[in-house]
C-alpha cells in the first residue's frame, strides 16, 4: 500500500525524525492561511499524487512569496499531472503539500528494505542524495553503504554509528544521525512497512538534519495491526475494481485487453495471461479468486469483470486444490444467470470436485463451453471472440 | 524412495479444529498419510476425524512421536505457531497459511537458524510423496507414483504440471511447493539439492514466477552442481511493472524480477525451458530423450 507524502511526513514526525514544516491544503483559497503559519521566506508548494517523477512533470514548485504559493496552490489543485509513472492519462492533484524551504548544505540517501535474499532488513545509505538510488548503484556502487540488521535484535547503535562514518556524515551531526537511523526503523519496525526511502535526507547550513522527501510502502498483511496506516489509504488515487475486489478477498489487476479472466491461484493466474497472450489475444485482468473463495466470491468476481466495458468475453481456469470446483461452478451459474450474461464464456474446471462441477455447468442449459484443458480453453475462447 | 516425506512420517495437524483443517485432514487420511495428533489450544482431550487433538505441540510430540506438523492457522497466529513447531523439535513444518505479515516471517527465519526443523512455505499447496505421503492441500488422485520431482512457487501451477505428467503416464517422486511469500522457509536450492541426492528421481521440473531472483539463483546453482535434466517454466510474462500479482513476492520492482530475465538465465544455465504452462510435460519427455533417460518406466 502506498500513502502520499504529506502522510509520510506526519508519520515520520511521529516517531521523532524531523521533516520540514508544512501544512497540506485541499482548496487554493487556504494557501495564504496555510503561508501565513508556515512563515518562511521560500515556500516549497508540492503536489499529492501517489506517483514519483513529480519534479519534472512541474508538480513542485519554489515558491518566494505568498502570491506565489497561492498561485502556484491554484495552478496545481485539480491538474492532470502527468510524470512517467502515471501513464498518459495522468492523476488530478487534489492535495498540495505547502512546506518551508530550507538551505541544503548536503544531500545524502537513506533507505530501509526488505533484502529477500537474506531474509533481512537492510539499511542502506549514500552520500550521492537526490538522485535515484539505483541510478548510484550502477555508476557508484562503492558509494553505497549498507547494514543487515538482525531480526531479533533490530538496528543497533554502533551499525548506526558505522553508517555515519562511511556516508561522511559530519563527526558534529553523528549523534542526530544515529538517532535519526534508531528511530526511522523502529517505524519500519512497528508499521510493517517493505520499504522506507528518505531521499533526500539533507543537512542544512544551519547543521540540521532533515527528510526533505519520504517514500513508505507497507506490507497489506500488517495492515490488521495497524488501523492508523489503513486510515491513510486514498481510495481515488486506486483503480475502482481493484478495490471492489478486494473487499471480497479476491486479488484483481486491471489490464488493457478484452478477456476477463477468473482463475484460482496467484501462479496459474498469471499463466493463464500469458497463455492467452502466447495464442495471440489480451487478457483484460489478472484474477486470482483465492483459495478459499465461497459461491459469492466467485459472482462477485464475474461483476467486477463485467465493470469493464472492453471485455468481450471470460475464461474460467480452475484447478482446485484448497479450492472445491462444484462451488466455483455454482458461483458461475448464478452469476451468469444474475448479470443475463451475453458474451462468450469458457470453463475449464479441474481438480478436487471437477465432476460435480462440470455436472452443475451442463445441467444448467448456460451457453457456456466447457474445455478440457487451459491450452483447448485460451484457443477457444479467442475464436469465440472473433 | 523420494525426498523428505514418505510412509513413515507422522504427521501432527496444527490448527486441526478449523474448517479447513479438518476438511483436509479427512482428505490427508484417505490418501493414507500418517496423522497421528492435532493441536489446538484449549481443545485438548478432543478429536477430529478419530484423530486425538493436543493442548501445545510439544505435548502431541511428547504423545504421539509425530515428527513434522502441517499448519492451517489464521495468519495473526501462524508465525508464532510455526516457532510452537520448531521450539518441539519437529524435523519439518508445512505451513499452508497465507498472508502472514513479512515482519513475523523475518522473526521466524532468525529463530530458525541453527536449529534442526525445516519449513515448507507459508503460502504453499504443501509436499506429497504420491502414493504415500499427502501433507498440504493439493488433490491427491491427479498424482502418480514415479521419478519426476517438482517444485514450484505456485500451487496451482504445481497441480497443473502433475497432472499433464499423469496423463502421459509419467509418474512423480515428490512434488514440493514452496510457496509465493517474498520470505518463506525452503527455496528452490534445498529442493533441488535433494532431488540430486534422491536415487528415484531422474528429472526435476521447477516453475517460478516474476518477482525475486529465486530462479536465477537456483539456475546458477543447477549449472554448477546438478547432475539430472531440469525442465523449467516461469509465469508472468504479461505482468506489468509495480503490481503484486496476488502472491505477496509476484511484483516486479523497477526492472527487476522480470520473466524475461528469469527466463534468459535459465536457459543459459542449461534449463529446459517450455514456453507455455501447457507444454511443461511434454518438455519434460523432450529433457529424458535428450539424456537418455527415456526408459520403459515411463512408457507404460
Amino acid at each position: 500500500m502506498n500513502i502520499h507524502e504529506y502522510q509520510a511526513k506526519e508519520l515520520l514526525r511521529n516517531y521523532g525524525i524531523p521533516v520540514p514544516n508544512g501544512e497540506v491544503i485541499h482548496n487554493p483559497e487556504d494557501a495564504e492561511k496555510a503561508s501565513w503559519r508556515i512563515r518562511t521566506d521560500i515556500a516549497v508548494v508540492k503536489a499529492q499524487i501517489h506517483a514519483g517523477g513529480r519534479g519534472k512533470a512541474g508538480g513542485v514548485k519554489i515558491a518566494e512569496s505568498i502570491d506565489d504559493v497561492k498561485n502556484y496552490s491554484k495552478e496545481l489543485l485539480g491538474k492532470k499531472l502527468i510524470t512517467h509513472q502515471t501513464g498518459e492519462e495522468g492523476k488530478e492533484v487534489k492535495a498540495v503539500l505547502i512546506e518551508e524551504g530550507c538551505e541544503i548544505y548536503k544531500e545524502y540517501y537513506l533507505g530501509l528494505v526488505l533484502d529477500r535474499d537474506k531474509s533481512r532488513v537492510t539499511i542502506m545509505a549514500s552520500e550521492e542524495g537526490g538522485t535515484e538510488i539505483e541510478e548510484v548503484a550502477l555508476k557508484n556502487p562503492n558509494k553505497i553503504y549498507k547494514e543487515i540488521i538482525d531480526s531479533l535484535i533490530g538496528l543497533t547503535e554502533f551499525q548506526a554509528r558505522r553508517i555515519c562514518f562511511n556516508i561522511n556524515l559530519p563527526i558534529e551531526v553523528m549523534n542526530d544521525g544515529v538517532k535519526f537511523m534508531m528511530n526511522l526503523y523502529r517505524l519500519f519496525k512497528e508499521k510493517d512497512c517493505t520499504l522506507v526511502e528518505i531521499n533526500p535526507l539533507v543537512l542544512t547550513t544551519e547543521r540540521k538534519l532533515i527528510a526533505l522527501d519520504a517514500k513508505i510502502n507497507f506490507d497489506e498483511n500488517g495492515l490488521f495491526r495497524n488501523q492508523d496506516i489503513s486510515n491513510y489509504r486514498d481510495l481515488s488515487e486506486e483503480d475502482e475494481k481493484e478495490i471492489e475486489a478486494s473487499k471480497y478477498g479476491l486479488s484483481y489487476i486491471s489490464l488493457d485487453g478484452n478477456i476477463g479472466c477468473v482463475v484460482n491461484g496467484a501462479g496459474l493466474a498469471m499463466a493463464t495471461m500469458d497463455l492467452i497472450k502466447f495464442h495471440g489475444g489480451e487478457p483484460a485482468n489478472f484474477l486470482d479468486v483465492g483459495g478459499g473463495a465461497a459461491e459469492e466470491n466467485v459472482t462477485k468476481a464475474f461483476k467486477i469483470i463485467l465493470l469493464d466495458h472492453r471485455v468481450k468475453g471470460i475464461f474460467v481456469n480452475i484447478f482446485g486444490g484448497i479450492m472445491k470446483c462444484d462451488i466455483i461452478a455454482k458461483g458461475i451459474v448464478n452469476a451468469a444467470k444474475e448479470l443475463k450474461l451475453d458474451i462468450p464464456l469458457v470453463i475449464r474446471l479441474e481438480g478436487t470436485n471437477a465432476d460435480l462441477g462440470m455436472e452443475i455447468i451442463k445441467s444448467s442449459s448456460l451457453n457456456i463451453f466447457a474445455v478440457k484443458d487451459m491450452d483447448e480453453g485460451a484457443k477457444k475462447i479467442l475464436e469465440l471472440i472473433k | 524412495m523420494s525426498i523428505w516425506v514418505n510412509k513413515s512420517t507422522k504427521l501432527i495437524v496444527q490448527g486441526i479444529t478449523g474448517n479447513t483443517a479438518a476438511y483436509h485432514t479427512k482428505l490427508m487420511l484417505e490418501y493414507g498419510t500418517n496423522i497421528v495428533g492435532g493441536v489446538t489450544p484449549g481443545k485438548g482431550n478432543t478429536e477430529v476425524e478419530g484423530i486425538p487433538v493436543f493442548n501445545t505441540v510439544q505435548e502431541a510430540v511428547d504423545n504421539t512421536g509425530g515428527n513434522v506438523s502441517i499448519i492451517y492457522v489464521p495468519a495473526k497466529f501462524a508465525a508464532d505457531a510455526i516457532l510452537e513447531g520448531v521450539d518441539a523439535g519437529l524435523d519439518m513444518i508445512i505451513c499452508i497459511t497465507e498472508h502472514i505479515p513479512i515482519r513475523d516471517m523475518l522473526i521466524v527465519k532468525r529463530y530458525m537458524e541453527g536449529k534442526k526443523t525445516r519449513l515448507i512455505g507459508p503460502n504453499c499447496p504443501g509436499i506429497i510423496t504420491p502414493e504415500e505421503c499427502k501433507i498440504g492441500i493439493m488433490p491427491g488422485y491427479i498424482h502418480k507414483k514415479g521419478r519426476i520431482g517438482i517444485v514450484s512457487r505456485s500451487g496451482t501451477l504445481t497441480y497443473e504440471a502433475v497432472h499433464q505428467l499423469s496423463q502421459k503416464g509419467i509418474g512423480q517422486s515428490t512434488a514440493v511447493g514452496i510457496g509465493g511469500d517474498p520470505v518463506n522457509g525452503t527455496d528452490f536450492i534445498d529442493v533441488l539439492k535433494a532431488f540430486n541426492e534422491d536415487e528415484d528421481t531422474d528429472a526435476v521440473i521447477m516453475i517460478g514466477e516474476i518477482g525475486g531472483n529465486a530462479e536465477e539463483k537456483a539456475a546458477l546453482w543447477i549449472k554448477e552442481n546438478m547432475r539430472k535434466p531440469v525442465v523449467g517454466f516461469i509465469s508472468g510474462k504479461t505482468a506489468p511493472t509495480g503490481k503484486r500479482m496476488g502472491h505477496a513476492g509476484a511484483i516486479i520492482s523497477s526492472g527487476k524480477g522480470t520473466a524475461e530475465e528469469k527466463i534468459k538465465t535459465m536457459k543459459d544455465s542449461g534449463i529446459y525451458m517450455s514456453d507455455t504452462p501447457t507444454n511443461i510435460a511434454n518438455t519434460l519427455i523432450e529433457a529424458l530423450k535428450d539424456n537418455q533417460l527415456w526408459r520403459s518406466a515411463y512408457e507404460d
